[in-house]
């Protein structure tokens, strides 16, 4: 029998902030990309994000943050998916993050983050060839 | 990873190999079948309810209202929520999870997204196997929400024992009521939306529509009222899906059902395996590519290059 995968993606936005524009026209081209994006809305904490994921069976968690609680939310998103012995999901971050804090997210396990200007192309491109399928 | 360990997680009632082995259905991967099968003797003890209705109905939020007065009842409940794929990319935006926030953290409450990948009906091709597997997994409730659902997307009677259907006030005049289709398939009626003017119009003409209704039957489809967002009219609707259940089992009715499910999955299984088999051996050949040609260019017709090509397939079966 043929098996046919699809790319899964989580797109979530962390904390409180309540602009989700941006998360949105991301879901939007992963959706036009050929992907099966699945929209949490807004406010989620990072234990909601990572239920989610698990239940969802993602390949790739997409968070964005405009409020600046990356430092803190980001992390600990990482941290949960570890505890929870989850080591297959390529996350990655976006929103207003400033470039001082970007080396901090990537040790914490935070695969690439992409801010405003990015094209979508770019974002589509670095999820095909790094997610694990 | 193999499905005996998947198997084993499931019936122990981890979440995650849940998740993994719905994925290996959607992907029709090789071993899926295989733990189908180990799987399918723990099944049969769900009540698999459906909920359909136009886009924008409210649906989902139906939904996490039923969840929640069920959770209150110490019910587990398995939800599959089905939106449609693009025929163009094969992307998928799934957002049924927007309004279902309020279990995203009880562990007795498992949500799935699906995409319809291409498949009609409003349902996924993988539905039924997930359900399937959510009741292996022993929840007490499967609820299977449809794509926003026009006429004819029907296909959730296959799989539902009860399937409600959710209208809106406002959508339609009366001779959409009495169409084909989506409106003969409902064991429950919901007008939601109450509060919008119009609901009380709604329901006379849902209620107009089955007094014309010709089939003999004991169970009238109910009418019900709800508002979704304030969750009025929530606790009758429960109710009344526990009494549909319980008139299927007291009038045989249940029983009856599940035969004709199992002729439908056993036909349907045996069609989709000969038609693969059939076209694994036929794609690809010098002769089919001919034989098409010859159709397109008119030397040929398709009703009996069919004809012959299938006796040439059941010849060579028989060996």
């Amino acid at each position: 029998m043929s098996s046919s995968k699809k790319i899964r993606v989580l797109v979530a936005k962390p904390g409180l902030d309540g602009h989700d524009r941006g998360a949105k026209i991301v879901a939007r081209a992963l959706r036009d990309a050929g992907m099966e994006v699945i929209y949490t809305g807004l406010r989620q904490t990072p234990e909601m994000i990572v239920e989610a994921a698990i239940s969802e069976d993602v390949n790739v968690i997409g968070m964005s943050i405009l409020s600046g609680a990356h430092n803190a939310l980001f992390p600990k998103v990482i941290d949960l998916l570890k505890a929870e012995g989850v080591d297959n999901i390529l996350v990655i971050g976006g929103g207003i993050i400033p470039q001082d804090d970007v080396p901090a997210l990537k040790a914490a396990g935070i695969a690439e983050v992409f801010g405003p200007g990015t094209p979508l192309a770019e974002i589509v491109g670095y999820i095909e060839s790094n997610v694990k399928l | 990873m193999p499905a005996t360990k998947l198997v084993k997680g499931v019936l122990k009632g981890n979440r995650r190999d849940l998740a993994r082995l719905i994925t290996l259905i959607e992907n029709e991967h090789s071993s899926a079948a295989t733990a189908l099968s180990m799987l399918y003797k723990h099944t049969g003890n769900a009540h698999i309810v459906g909920v359909t209705g136009p886009p924008g109905s409210g649906k989902s939020t139906l939904v996490t209202r039923i969840t929640a007065k069920y959770r209150k009842r110490s019910k587990t409940i398995g939800i599959v929520c089905v939106d449609p794929s693009s025929p163009f990319t094969g992307g998928a935006l799934l957002g049924d999870r927007i309004r279902m926030q309020e279990h995203s953290l009880d562990k007795d409450v498992y949500v799935r997204s699906m995409s319809t990948r291409g498949h009609l009906g409003g349902l996924a091709r993988a539905t039924s196997d997930a359900v399937r597997v959510m009741d292996a997994f022993g929840k007490d409730i499967v609820i299977v929400e449809t794509v926003g659902a026009g006429q004819s997307e029907v296909q959730v009677v296959e799989v539902a024992h009860t399937v409600i259907v959710v209208d809106v006030p406002g959508a339609g005049d009366d001779i959409q009521a009495i169409k084909a289709g989506i409106m003969e398939i409902a064991d429950i009626f919901v007008v939601n939306k109450a509060d919008y003017p119009g609901a009380d119009k709604k329901v006379t003409e849902i209620n107009a529509m089955l007094d014309l209704d010709s089939r003999e039957r004991s169970w009238r489809p109910p009418v019900l009222v709800t508002n979704a967002l304030t969750g009025d009219g929530i606790p009758e609707l429960v109710d009344m899906i526990g009494k549909h259940m319980s008139y299927l089992q007291e009038t045989g009715l249940l029983k009856q059902k599940g035969l004709q499910r199992s002729r439908d999955e056993l036909e349907q299984i045996m069609e989709y395996k000969l038609t693969k088999e059939l076209f694994t051996r036929l794609r690809g050949t010098p002769e089919y590519e001919q034989a098409i040609k010859k159709i397109a260019g008119r030397n040929d017709d398709p009703y009996s290059v069919a004809e012959r090509l299938i006796a040439e397939f059941l010849t060579s079966v028989r060996g």
